[in-house]
């Protein structure tokens, strides 16, 4: 079943992407095979191995209850709050957050899990900045 | 006999303190990144190559890193399939069959020793399989022009499903995605906006790192969420790790199979499509066909299975750089990443290589012959740190290797965009694991896209327009004919093949070695 509606949504893509290449504005200076051809070539290989997917489907793999579910999009909210909040608040305290949490979600208890976030943030802070000199995002403490 | 002095070269140019240094970094690293579940040589050195990027190393440390890192995952992956029965990662499945009855009858020091030195001996042959065949490949690559060029990427991505592909009509559907991804930009010859949606940020196109991270790296991160198998490990304490040198009445009972699977390996690893796992896979099943035909001692810790996958593993980790140095396809995940390094330290990997950075590519060898001795030296004493690193578990582990990622991308532009960029690949590779779509083909195509398209454009236009210029010399036919059967020949017996790979254990991913 789930190939089949992977396969539906693949077709989908192709369609789009089939339409979008067509819509590509040709330059006047171009060359005998332009943009749009290889484009197009994509879009029928992804059309026909979508369709090929959705009429042999595979067996459904075993998803993710609800709750599970809810955790992944819980995670992905978090790290792109992260992204987000990074040049914002810098980079020592958005990571500190960003690990107690997953930290927190992959199975620590609350304590462990602040001092496992803290000690992934300054840890990182400290290898990759003061000893390699990567440049961070800095905040308005400046780290 | 230029080809020693090459190679004398090479090691002057990798015998300097940093070089040796990265090399010793590379080896731990990837030692430990073998080890430990969940993270294999593809997420390895993809978490690392941003790195390597903001820390300003040159070409050839860079690669050094890199692939000290490849090796060292290689050597890795059997600490945990023959101490805990969970393989480190893909190829090191097959070591789990006979690695960890070993261990439970209180041979574990000694399959650990025994299998670093078939590691060493697969890798150290296959190093020189891939000097001496390399240049051989160059000379025929040299005659290559661009309509053969755009054949032998279709074969590449045609064969990557692999022999051990179920549906390749999902390998099909990856390779068209990742060429896809890459069309999006400023079109490189006539200079229009391709699938920018007037997106500044993607004029640029994607940056197949941001892209790589985070298909393998935050994905992982997503499958521990899901199933948050936090505490599966922390049992290594329980075997005796015991005597951790092999008499050597079994060094001497295992050499012909280690010969032999070396041989296999590397053929496996040269070949499109096949990689690690299935050398090491082909050793396995060749050996206990060759000398346990009845199946009495296979299977129940003979030391000639550990030896077999091993070496084999090794050697095709090898052999995947022929094809990676000589014609800029590679045959395998890893060094799909590592194509990635050369592209983005703006190094063509291809014959022209060979002529034009001799340094980086002697260099690199080199680095692998050290790497190789460094890492059987750390992989006999310090066993016992490695197996203590096992110890530390997913819910502490898997969150570091996330904040890296974003570290490593967020210091290469210093945009919240790409790391934007990358959760969306995490969540996109979740959701094509959990439906068994190869990542690979996804990767390759968004490395290879561009220049697939620039070769295709440049054959028609020499012939002005002429779509059959693509298919009127011999080589170009050969290649194709090489395609198609590569496409086909798993649809008649990969399910076979895979089966039987998999009939060990059931693994969840599409992460290939």
């Amino acid at each position: 079943m789930s190939d089949r509606v992977f396969g539906l949504f693949g077709l989908l893509l192709a369609i789009g992407f089939a339409f979008a290449s067509l819509a590509i504005e040709e330059s006047f200076l171009s060359d005998a095979v332009g943009p749009k051809a290889f484009p197009l070539i994509i879009a029928t290989i992804l059309g026909l191995s979508s369709i090929g997917i959705a009429l042999k489907p595979d067996a459904s793999p075993s998803w993710p209850d609800l709750g599970r579910f809810v955790e992944i999009m819980a995670a992905v909210v978090v790290m792109v709050l992260y992204a987000e909040l990074l040049p914002v608040i810098g980079f020592v305290f958005s990571t500190a957050f960003a690990a107690t949490y997953l930290t927190w979600r992959l199975g620590s208890g609350a304590v462990a899990s602040v001092v496992t976030g803290v000690g992934t943030s300054l840890g990182i802070y400290v290898v990759f900045h003061l000893l390699l000199g990567l440049s961070l995002a800095r905040g308005p403490l400046g780290f | 006999m230029d080809t020693l002095i090459s190679l004398a070269d090479g090691f002057a140019i990798a015998l300097t303190w940093q070089n040796l240094l990265l090399a010793l970094l590379g080896c731990f690293l990837g030692t430990i990144m073998g080890a430990l579940p969940g993270l294999g040589p593809s997420n390895g050195v993809a978490i690392l190559i941003p790195l390597a990027f903001t820390l300003g190393l040159g070409a050839t440390p860079s690669l050094i890193l890199l692939t000290s890192v490849y090796y060292g995952a290689m050597y890795g992956g059997r600490i945990s399939s023959i101490l805990l029965n969970i393989p480190g990662d893909e190829p090191a499945m097959m070591t789990c069959l006979d690695g960890h009855p070993m261990a439970k009858n209180g041979m574990a020091g000694q399959a650990l020793s025994l299998s670093g030195i078939a590691s060493f001996v697969g890798a150290f042959f296959a190093t020189w399989g891939l000097i001496f065949l390399a240049p051989q490949l160059v000379k025929i690559a040299l005659l290559f022009g661009p309509a053969e060029y755009f054949a032998l990427f279709a074969l590449a991505f045609m064969t990557l499903g692999g022999v051990s592909s179920t549906n390749q009509a999902k390998s099909a559907f990856a390779a068209a995605l990742g060429l896809g991804l890459a069309m999006i930009g400023v079109d490189t010859q006539t200079g229009v906006p391709r699938f920018t949606f007037g997106e500044v940020h993607l004029y640029d196109g994607l940056d197949f790192l941001v892209a790589i991270v985070g298909l393998f790296a935050l994905s992982e991160v997503f499958i521990f969420l899901e199933h948050r198998h936090g505490d599966a490990n922390g049992s290594a304490d329980k075997i005796q790790v015991g005597r951790l040198t092999p008499p050597l009445s079994m060094l001497k009972q295992t050499t012909p199979t280690m010969i032999r699977s070396t041989a296999l390996g590397f053929v496996a690893g040269v070949l499109p499509g096949a990689g690690a796992s299935l050398g090491s896979f082909i050793s396995y099943a060749f050996e206990k066909r060759l000398v346990d035909s009845e199946g009495k001692t296979f299977g129940k810790g003979d030391p000639r299975g550990v030896a077999a996958p091993e070496a084999g593993n090794n050697a095709a980790a090898g052999g995947a750089l022929v094809p990676m140095l000589a014609l800029g396809v590679p045959g395998s995940g890893t060094t799909a990443v590592l194509l990635a390094v050369l592209l983005s330290l703006n190094i063509t990997p291809g014959p022209l290589l060979f002529s034009q950075n001799p340094d980086v590519v002697w260099g690199l060898i080199a680095a692998l012959f050290i790497a190789n001795i460094m890492l059987l030296a750390m992989n006999i004493p310090m066993i016992g740190l490695f197996t203590r690193v096992l110890m530390v578990p997913p819910r502490i582990l898997m969150p570091i290797v996330a904040m890296v990622s974003f570290v490593g991308i967020y210091g290469i532009s210093g945009s919240s965009f790409d790391l934007l960029v990358m959760i969306g690949f995490g969540v996109m590779g979740w959701v094509l694991r959990k439906l068994d779509v190869p990542l690979v083909p996804i990767i390759l195509g968004t490395l290879l896209g561009n220049s697939m398209e620039n070769n295709l454009r440049r054959a028609i236009s020499i012939d002005n327009g002429d779509w059959m210029t693509l298919i009127d010399s011999p080589l170009s036919i050969t290649l194709w004919l090489i395609a198609i059967i590569g496409f086909i020949l798993p649809l008649i017996i990969g399910r076979k093949v895979k089966t039987k790979m998999h009939s060990s254990r059931d693994e969840e991913g599409a992460i290939s070695d």
